[in-house]
């Protein structure tokens, strides 16, 4: 099978919406088919990621620890957009660490979320084949 | 007491947020639940507009706050209720609006 570039765009803030949780659904899905993955974190998207989510008293799931497993089906390419953060009062330390391990070099863990500029990460997603936006 | 306001919606993603505050009058108070919890967070804007909407109460639902796992971001001068000061205030209030 050929190996196309996904990029899945996520703009809506998590538990207010269902959007936020059926595009990790779907990345989990397409994680299955060995395909170049992107996930962009733009807008209120970026919400989908900060740490500390507690969701006990509002009697939803708390998803956001499935994000941390993302590393390990190979999706390790995650686009957070500074200016959303900053127009949030947010900096990457209120999101959650997101790693990988990589095999080629013995393992060694890294750093999955890349920290991008609007303008970057235009760039990024002109050279994407297929995007599905959330 | 005047109108309690509830807002459900993000700042970000909405213009509810500053509608309402465009309605609320002294001695209102302006509720921030589920996704409207992010205009309680500092550092954004809304959170600006707060600080300078004087003579009008703000209040947070404690539960949407810490399922969005921002708790520590809470700006000043708004307060935190969970369900059932959720419901004091609907009783205290002469109605509600809810803004969608």
């Amino acid at each position: 099978m050929a190996v196309k570039k996904f990029m899945y765009v996520n703009r809506k803030a998590p538990y207010g919406t269902v959007y936020a949780l059926e595009s990790l659904e779907v990345v989990l899905i397409g994680a299955a088919f060995d395909q170049d993955v992107s996930l962009a974190f733009i807008g209120d998207g970026v919400y989908e990621l900060t740490k500390g989510q507690d969701t006990k008293a509002i009697g939803q799931k708390n998803f956001s620890p499935v994000y941390s497993a993302l590393g390990d089906y190979d999706v390790n390419k995650i686009y957070v957009e500074k200016e959303s953060l900053e127009e949030r009062g947010l900096t990457l330390d209120d999101l959650q660490h997101l790693v990988w391990e990589d095999e080629d070099e013995d393992y060694a863990e890294k750093d999955s979320i890349r920290l991008v500029s609007r303008a970057e990460l235009a760039d990024v997603m002109s050279e994407q084949e297929i995007i599905l936006s959330f | 007491m005047g109108l309690l306001h509830t807002v459900n919606k993000s700042p970000f993603e909405s213009n509810t947020f500053d509608a309402c505050l465009g309605y609320a009058l002294d001695g209102s108070t302006v509720l921030l639940i589920e996704d409207g919890v992010y205009a309680a967070t500092t550092g954004t804007s809304a959170a600006e507009k707060i600080k300078n909407a004087s003579g009008v109460t703000f209040a947070v639902l404690g539960p949407d706050l810490q399922a969005r796992g921002l708790e520590s971001k809470l700006a000043d001068g708004i307060k935190v209720v969970d369900y059932e000061g959720f419901v004091n205030l609907v009783a205290e209030h002469d109605s509600v609006q809810s803004w969608l």
